[in-house]
């Protein structure tokens, strides 16, 4: 019983300085400078070798995708393609939550809801999101629901199913415990699958965050500048990208691609963040 | 219902005055349609009021089944069980209602791992509306502080140790003043010298607390050390095959164990239960 308490991890200045002294955030800085000079050399393969290396050798190099990024990163434009495909992600992403996590956990408690809505469901999952963007361009009123529906898709379905999973391996004996404490229904779902699927929410989330970015960014390249159907709608990082192509800037497609890493990355610990707030317990092990 | 409580208001021989269980002629049979596994045959039992009645059997004879139909997680098939004159299940009600008189206490332990042990503590009060959580939290507190678990509130079940675990959910149990405990194997999974300590916590507890203990276990010197009785059931389908009175005088201590009186019964126990693993084996091999 040595290890009876133990102490909480907090987060604080001395995490910087651990950081710092940590092996493997050098292995991970030097990994990434490697990679880097890497591609610096061989992109310019054709300069030093005389002629271009197969496939690296037709990518610009890091030096000149920093200026392309240098230029644009005072346009506007260039930040409305970001708070374009953001504003899409969160919206189709809110609404896969606010959706998903209670139809999961309806299926998760309720037999008769589970026997009705699951087969329905389960027909309709294995439909890629991409899919549905003709589908649904034609029968939202606007592009830009189009859009949304298609990026709320691709969360719902990863949310769902996390819920749904997460609520039925809940290991039966919390559920006696707390009827033999006296729960009612009420209590058990408030006390028990609550709390008792938030991690698999959380999971989802993270996952279904993953998808959604994939999926804006398809369907803001196929959907292209909205020019051609409805005004201010179209734009985006996915579209930044596509109108780079067809520009010829190579550097700016690459500009596009890290953007969205990047834009990928905050989404995704953002919501890690939330869930290891929400989940106290999970801290620990 | 107070009714039939207050009736039985004399102490019984172990000085406490609820908690009496009454298990008659009680069947049950799983998938009665299908494979019709009878898990429990005609078994009676009676448990006076504050008793520490041990229960051991062959791994599989249905000793978790009818801890299970006292604790109203599943039904029984017939015959009837009973708490302080009350039917629990029987005729007409095939399946008690669980209620926080009679708690259960997990063998991997069954703490809520997203509250702190704390929180854990307090549940059942609370959930029942008995207490307010002020009240809970500081009913709680005090009874982790006597367990000398006072240091281990602020955690969550992941931080600490299997027997600590073990003994934050006897405290969870005790919190909601039952008339009967029901362990099923509780200490099953901690190494001796834990175990020893948690024995010794829980006699501390029952002679704080006479409430009634029904304890299911392999491990023949904790049954004896701990019980008033040990009940040793036959394989499947279980029913009482031997019952041992442990004359061993409580509070008990440590020295019980080295007495003679200890290895004498021992040695009792071990042949009856040996005999019942070894049908049980047997049982095994001809349905394998
Ligand atoms: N839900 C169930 N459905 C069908 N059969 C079951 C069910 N639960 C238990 N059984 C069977 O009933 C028998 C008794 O099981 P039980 O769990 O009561 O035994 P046990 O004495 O507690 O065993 P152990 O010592 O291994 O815990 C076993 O043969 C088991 O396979
Ligand atoms: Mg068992």
């Amino acid at each position: 019983m040595s290890a009876q308490v133990m102490t909480h991890q907090m987060p604080g200045p001395g995490r910087l300085r651990k950081m710092m002294t940590n092996q493997r955030f050098y292995r991970a800085i030097t990994g990434i400078l490697v990679f880097i000079i890497l591609w610096e050399v061989g992109a310019r393969s054709e300069q030093w070798a005389g002629f271009a290396f197969p496939w690296i050798g037709l990518v610009p190099p890091p030096t000149a995708v920093l200026g392309a990024w240098s230029t644009v990163f005072v346009e506007s434009s260039y930040w409305m393609s970001w708070l374009q495909s953001f504003g899409r992600v969160l919206a189709g992403f809110t609404a896969a939550v606010l959706l998903g996590v209670p139809l999961g956990l309806a299926m998760a408690v309720s037999r008769t809801f589970n026997g009705l809505a699951f087969p329905t469901f389960e027909v309709l999952r294995p439909i890629p999101p991409l899919a549905w963007v003709p589908a649904a361009i034609i029968f939202w009123p606007t592009q830009e629901m189009a859009i949304a529906f298609v990026t709320f898709l691709g969360a719902f379905y990863t949310i769902v199913i996390n819920v749904v999973g997460g609520a039925k391996s809940i290991d039966i004996r919390y559920f006696q415990a707390a009827q033999s404490m006296g729960s009612n229904g009420a209590d058990i779902f408030r006390r028990i699958i609550l709390p008792g699927v938030m991690p698999s929410i959380f999971l989802g989330a993270a996952v279904g965050m993953g998808i959604t970015w994939e999926v804006v960014v398809a369907a803001e390249m196929i959907s292209g500048g909205g020019s051609q159907i409805g005004g201010t709608a179209g734009g985006g990082l996915g579209f930044f990208i596509w109108n780079s192509y067809l520009g010829g800037s190579y550097e700016l497609i690459v500009v596009g691609m890290i953007s969205i890493g990047i834009a990928g990355y905050l989404c995704s610990s953002t919501i890690r963040k939330t869930g290891t707030w929400a989940t106290p317990w999970k801290r620990l092990r | 219902m107070s009714a039939v409580m207050n009736r039985n208001t004399q102490p019984s021989k172990y000085g406490a005055t609820r908690g009496a269980i009454q298990i008659k002629n009680v069947d049950k049979i799983y998938d009665p349609e299908g494979a019709a596994v009878k898990a429990v045959d005609n078994c009676t039992l009676d448990i006076p009021a504050g008793e520490i009645c041990m229960v051991v059997g062959p791994s599989g004879c249905g000793k978790t089944t009818l801890l299970n139909a006292i604790a109203g997680f599943h039904s029984i098939t017939s015959g009837e069980i009973t708490l302080d004159g009350e039917l629990l299940c029987g005729p007409g009600k095939p399946q008690a209602e669980p209620g926080s008189d009679r708690v259960v206490v997990f063998q991997n332990g069954a703490l809520f791992p997203w509250k702190t042990n704390l929180e854990n503590v307090a549940f059942g009060p609370i959930v029942q509306g008995k207490m307010s959580k002020k009240e809970a939290y500081e009913k709680a507190r005090s009874l982790m502080a006597d367990a000398g678990l006072g240091r281990s509130e602020r955690n969550y079940p992941g931080e600490i140790s299997s027997g600590v675990r073990r003994r934050v959910e006897i405290v969870r149990a005790l919190m909601n003043d039952p008339a009967v405990l029901l362990l099923d194997e509780p200490y099953r999974a901690l190494d001796s010298l834990t175990k020893s300590v948690m024995h010794e916590s829980l006699l501390e507890t029952y002679y704080k607390n006479k409430v009634t203990i029904f304890f299911i276990t392999h491990d023949l010197e904790e049954a004896i050390f701990l019980g008033h009785r040990v009940v040793i059931m036959t394989s499947r389908p279980c029913r009482p095959k031997k019952i041992l009175e442990v004359d061993i005088p409580h509070p008990r201590d440590y020295n019980a164990l080295t007495s003679t009186r200890f290895r004498e019964l021992m040695d009792e126990t071990m042949d009856a239960v040996h005999e019942e693993a070894v049908k049980a084996f047997e049982a095994g091999e001809k349905e394998g």
